[in-house]
């Protein structure tokens, strides 16, 4: 079972914008019940998707500096990343088939 | 297909997990639906619950919600994440699908509870993520000392406001009457607040930002003066529609567009179908009351099949 990687200001730059695969990025935070509950969404995404897709989590409490890079100002948003750009964004909490639909260019 | 069940429960807030304990307890084995990303219902969204009873220091919406899955669970439940996709009620053997499977059951309980209602103005959906919320403790924190403003004049629109202060410089209340709709307890903090105030008689007509908002169009109603509101994030709390298009076209809906139930019971148009909680109540609307709804639910399919002998 793939296991969804956390990622910081820190390592955004490596982990994300370096990365050869697509990267979804979820901003997500503790105080955030949507984003709780996307949670098992991304977990199964990442199971059986990771070959095709990473799929990370971005705490903003603890990570303010990114969001603000990226004008994130609504919880949870998910921005796909690919050659270290953001070519898809989502905003809210979505069902796993709106998801798969969503973001069927990348899987 | 599967074996006919006794029972299935649509939604998961307080009303469909009451119905699920009391289900689980009579040993109905009740499969609940509890939605993919919605499992938990309004509440999730919510921080400090003060009123509901045996809670003497308050407790947050989304731990009151674990608790009750938690409860429903130990007798039994069946509980999966998963989003309904169709229904048929109206036959005496109820079909449900899910995840593209379909289930069976004798009774089914309705408590899908409701959604956020919108504006409608230009701008509010493309500026939806940036800076136009429904959701101020999972957006209110990206407004620090910002000037911000809340839309509705309801508890849930005190609530945000009084939230928001935590965080933002100034927050405006913008409703369309002159006097709140919030309960007393509300609308005396909100006005006890430096950080809030009100503009009365007042609505958004619109959105205005390109990137981010930065303003809203008011008009108000009294005047017909229309202004321009500088602020950065709007927070829509206009209130609630039911969540009933699963079975809109199945099931009698009351004018409002709930669905009607043989108060007291919570019978509904269909044999064996039961509704329960916010997708039933227009008026009440409360933690307690869709958990007693869901409660009577559960009761009254038991009597259901009890009298038809399953």
């Amino acid at each position: 079972m793939s296991t969804v990687k956390h990622v910081t200001d820190a390592t955004f730059k490596e982990e994300v914008l370096a990365s050869d695969k697509p990267v979804l990025v979820d901003f997500w935070a503790d105080w955030c019940g949507p984003c709780k509950q996307m949670a098992p969404v991304l977990d199964k995404l990442a199971d059986e998707y990771g070959d095709k897709i990473e799929i990370v989590k971005l705490n903003t409490d603890q990570n303010p500096e990114t969001p603000r890079n990226y004008n994130v100002m609504s919880l949870p948003t998910m921005n796909v990343y690919k050659g270290g750009e953001v070519v898809k964004q989502l905003i809210g909490a979505k069902p796993k088939r709106v998801l798969e639909k969503e973001l069927a260019d990348f899987l | 297909m599967s074996d006919v069940r006794n029972v299935i429960i649509i939604g998961s807030g307080p009303a469909g997990y009451t119905a699920a304990v009391y289900a689980a307890r009579a040993e109905l084995r009740p499969l609940v639906f509890e939605g993919s990303i919605t499992a938990g219902g309004a509440l999730m969204n919510t921080t400090d619950v003060e009123n509901f009873p045996g809670f003497p220091d308050g407790i947050m919406g989304p731990d009151l919600m674990d608790h009750m899955r938690k409860q429903a669970e130990r007798f039994g439940a069946e509980l999966v994440p998963e989003d309904v996709t169709s229904v048929d009620l109206a036959k005496p053997v109820k079909e449900v699908v899910a995840g593209g499977e379909t289930f069976l059951a004798h009774t089914i309980i309705l408590s899908t509870g409701s959604g956020y209602r919108e504006l409608g103005v230009p701008g509010e959906k493309e500026l939806s993520g940036r800076g136009t919320s429904w959701c101020a403790t999972c957006d209110g924190f990206f407004f620090r000392d910002q000037d911000i403003a809340v839309a509705g004049g309801g508890d849930t629109a005190m609530e945000e406001a009084l939230f928001l202060t935590r965080f933002a410089r100034s927050v405006t209340v913008i409703h369309r009457r002159d006097e709140l709709r919030a309960s007393r307890i509300m609308a005396e903090r909100a006005h006890a607040n430096d950080k809030i105030s009100f503009l009365w008689n007042s609505e958004v007509t619109a959105v205005l930002g390109e990137e981010r908002v930065t303003g809203l169009s008011i008009l108000n109603n009294k005047t017909g003066e229309s202004s321009t509101l500088d602020v950065t994030g709007l927070f829509v709390a206009i209130g609630h529609d039911p969540r009933v298009e699963l079975f809109d076209k199945q099931i009698e809906l009351d004018d409002e567009g709930y669905v009607k139930v043989d108060f007291p019971s919570t019978r509904t148009s269909l044999e064996g179908v039961f509704a329960a909680g916010d997708v039933v109540d227009h008026q009440y609307r409360q933690a307690i009351t869709a958990a007693g709804t869901g409660c009577a639910a559960s009761l009254d399919a038991e009597r259901y099949l009890a009298e038809r002998g399953n």
